[in-house]
C-alpha cells in the first residue's frame, strides 16, 4: 500500500526484525518439509485409519499417483526414483529448524504481547457479525479500511492465530506420533490420535490445510500489492523511500516488539 | 558509528562468543554421554545429531507400546528383500540346522550358537508393531530371546559402545548403541505368531527392536560384533543404511 512517508512522519516499521527472520526461517523449513514429505509419501501413497495398515490392507484412500517402491499396488506399470534417504534426513533437520523457530517466535510473542495485540481479534470484532461483514467486504472486493494498512483485520487475525496455535502444533504432534521411539515415551499422543496410521493420515490432512493457507496467503499478498508486501516482510517497511527514514529512527531505542500496534492511529 | 550501533555490535559479539563456547561445551558433553551418531557428518549431520541426542536423553529405558492379542494383524506384510544368496539357500535346504550365530569382537567369551542353542536360552514374547519408513505397519507377536541373554554369555568389555550385527546376505549389516542393545525389547527373534519365524519376515533369525523403524531389524542374522567404535566398519557410518543414504538411527 502506498504509505504516506513524508519527511516529518517516517513510515512506521511494519514487521519487527524478529517477525521477519522467523517468518522466512519458517518458510524455508516449510518448503523443505513439504517437498521431502511429498517424496516420502510417494513411497507409499496409501492412507489408513487406526493402528496398522499395509499393502495387504484396504486403505482409507489412495493417491492416484505412481509410487517410488515397486511393491505398492498403484495401477501404474512403472516405479519412480526412490528419494527417501535424503528426504528423510532433510525432513527431520527442517523439522528441528521449524521447532526452534516456533519456540523463539512463540516465547517472544507471548512475552511482548505480540499475539494479544496484533493477532487476537480486537474486542468488539469477535462476533459472527464482524466476520460476516469482513467476508462480505472481501467478496465485494472493497478497498481495505484505513486502519487495515497497519493492522490486521479480524479474518487475517483469525487465520494467523489458527495457523500458529492450531495447525503448526498439530503438524508437529502428528509428526512426533510417527516416531516409534517418541511413542515409547508418550504413548498417549499416538493413542489419542487414534493409532499410528490415523496419525499419519492426520499429518497428511494438516499438511493440506497448511498448503491451503499458503496458497491463500500468497494470493492475498499478490492482491494486496506483492512488491510492497514483500518489501515489508524483508526490509520491515512497505516503501523503498522510507529507507532513509528507517535509518533515522534506528537509533531510537524503540522496543521492536511493539511495531504493528503502537503507530496505529 | 553511533553509540547505539556500537553497543549493538558489542552485544552481538558477546552473544556470538557465548554461542560458540556453548556449542563447544555441548559438543564435549555430547561426546562424553554418547549423544553423537556415527553418521553425524555432512549437511544433515546437525539434524541427525539433534534427533539422536534428544531421543537418547528421553528414551534410554522407555518401552515400545505392546498390544493386546486381538490387535495382531491378520495380514502382516513381508517386505521385499534382495534374492537369497547361495549361503542362505544352502542353509535353507538343511532346514537351517547348520545356522550359526557367532558373537565376537570386544567380548570375554566369543560364542558360536546354533538355533537350538538360542532356543534353550530364556524365551520371551512381545506383541509389537513393525513400522516401515515408507509408512505402512503391522502388529505381530514376536518370540525370541532378548539380546541381553546372549550378551550376558559373551560378556562385552566395559569399553564396548556398539553391537554391530550382520546378515548372511552380503553387504547388509547394522549396529545399535548399548542403550538399544541392552533394551529388554531387543530380541533375537526366532518365532512369529506362535510359529517359526517365516523366511519372508527374517527367519530363521532376525534381530528385532520395536523402538526403531523396520530397517534396523535386520533379517537373517549370523554375526554379532561388540565394538567401541563403528569407524572400521564399511565407510564408518554405523551401518550399511547410511551408505545408501538412510539414517543410522531410525527411532526418528
Amino acid at each position: 500500500m502506498p504509505a504516506p512517508a513524508g519527511p516529518h512522519r517516517p513510515e512506521p516499521l511494519r514487521h519487527s526484525a524478529l517477525v521477519r527472520v522467523t517468518h522466512w526461517l519458517t518458510f524455508a523449513a516449510f518448503v523443505a518439509l513439504l517437498v521431502t514429505g511429498g517424496e516420502i509419501v510417494i513411497s507409499h501413497p496409501r492412507f489408513y485409519w487406526g493402528e496398522t495398515g499395509n499393502d495387504l490392507t484396504r486403505p482409507l484412500f489412495s493417491l492416484h499417483i505412481p509410487a517410488s517402491r515397486d511393491m505398492v499396488p498403484t495401477g501404474y506399470g512403472y516405479t519412480l526414483p526412490d528419494q527417501n534417504g535424503w528426504s528423510r534426513y532433510l525432513h527431520f533437520e527442517a523439522a528441528w529448524v521449524l521447532v526452534f523457530t516456533a519456540l523463539v517466535y512463540g516465547i517472544w510473542g507471548l512475552v511482548t504481547g505480540h499475539f494479544r495485540r496484533n493477532l487476537l481479534p480486537e474486542a468488539g470484532t469477535r462476533t459472527p457479525r464482524a466476520y460476516g461483514e469482513r467476508i462480505a467486504k472481501y467478496l465485494r472486493r472493497a478497498p481495505a479500511d484505513a486502519g487495515e494498512a497497519r493492522s490486521y483485520n479480524v479474518l487475517q487475525r483469525t487465520a494467523y492465530l489458527g495457523v500458529i496455535f492450531i495447525l503448526f502444533p498439530l503438524i508437529i504432534a502428528t509428526g512426533l506420533a510417527l516416531s516409534p521411539s517418541f511413542n515409547s515415551v508418550f504413548p498417549a499422543l499416538v493413542d489419542g490420535l487414534g493409532g499410528r496410521q490415523s496419525a499419519r493420515t492426520l499429518h497428511f490432512f494438516v499438511t493440506l490445510l497448511l498448503v491451503l493457507f499458503l496458497v491463500v496467503h500468497v494470493a492475498m499478498v499478490a492482491l494486496g500489492g506483492f512488491r510492497s508486501r514483500m518489501r515489508a516482510m524483508i526490509a520491515g517497511r512497505s516503501s523503498a523511500r522510507s529507507r532513509a527514514a528507517a535509518a533515522a529512527t534506528a537509533s531510537v531505542p524503540a522496543a521492536s516488539s511493539a511495531v504493528l500496534s503502537e503507530e496505529r492511529p | 558509528m553511533s553509540p547505539m550501533t556500537r553497543r549493538k555490535l558489542i552485544a552481538g559479539g558477546v552473544v556470538a562468543a557465548a554461542g560458540v563456547s556453548g556449542l563447544g561445551a555441548a559438543d564435549r558433553i555430547a561426546r562424553r554421554y554418547g549423544l553423537i551418531p556415527p553418521d553425524h557428518g555432512g549437511l544433515y549431520g546437525p539434524g541427525e545429531t539433534l534427533t539422536y541426542a534428544a531421543q537418547r536423553l528421553l528414551t534410554r529405558h522407555t518401552l515400545a507400546r505392546e498390544f493386546p492379542r486381538s490387535m495382531i494383524s491378520k495380514t502382516p506384510f513381508a517386505n521385499e528383500t534382495a534374492p537369497p544368496g547361495d549361503a542362505f539357500k544352502r542353509s535353507l535346504t538343511l532346514a537351517f540346522t547348520d545356522w550359526r550365530l557367532t558373537v565376537d569382537g570386544l567380548v570375554e567369551h566369543p560364542l558360536s550358537l546354533s538355533l537350538s542353542d538360542l532356543r534353550s536360552l530364556p524365551t520371551h514374547n512381545q506383541i509389537t508393531e513393525v513400522v516401515c519408513e515408507e509408512g505402512w505397519s503391522y502388529v505381530a507377536e514376536w518370540i525370541g530371546t532378548p539380546l541381553t541373554s546372549v550378551l550376558n554369555l559373551a560378556r562385552p568389555l566395559p569399553q564396548v559402545r556398539y553391537i554391530a550385527y550382520f546378515s548372511i546376505q552380503p553387504d547388509w549389516w547394522e549396529s545399535i548403541d548399548m542403550a538399544d542393545a541392552l533394551h529388554p525389547q531387543t530380541f533375537l527373534t526366532l518365532g512369529m505368531n506362535d510359529g517359526d519365524l517365516p523366511v519372508g519376515f527374517g527367519g530363521p533369525l532376525r534381530l528385532r527392536l520395536p523402538r526403531q523403524l523396520g530397517y534396523k531389524s535386520l533379517k537373517y542374522v549370523t554375526r554379532l560384533t561388540a565394538t567401541d567404535t563403528m569407524k572400521p566398519f564399511g565407510k564408518g557410518l554405523g551401518s550399511s543404511e547410511p551408505e545408501n543414504g538412510y539414517a543410522w538411527y531410525a527411532g526418528i
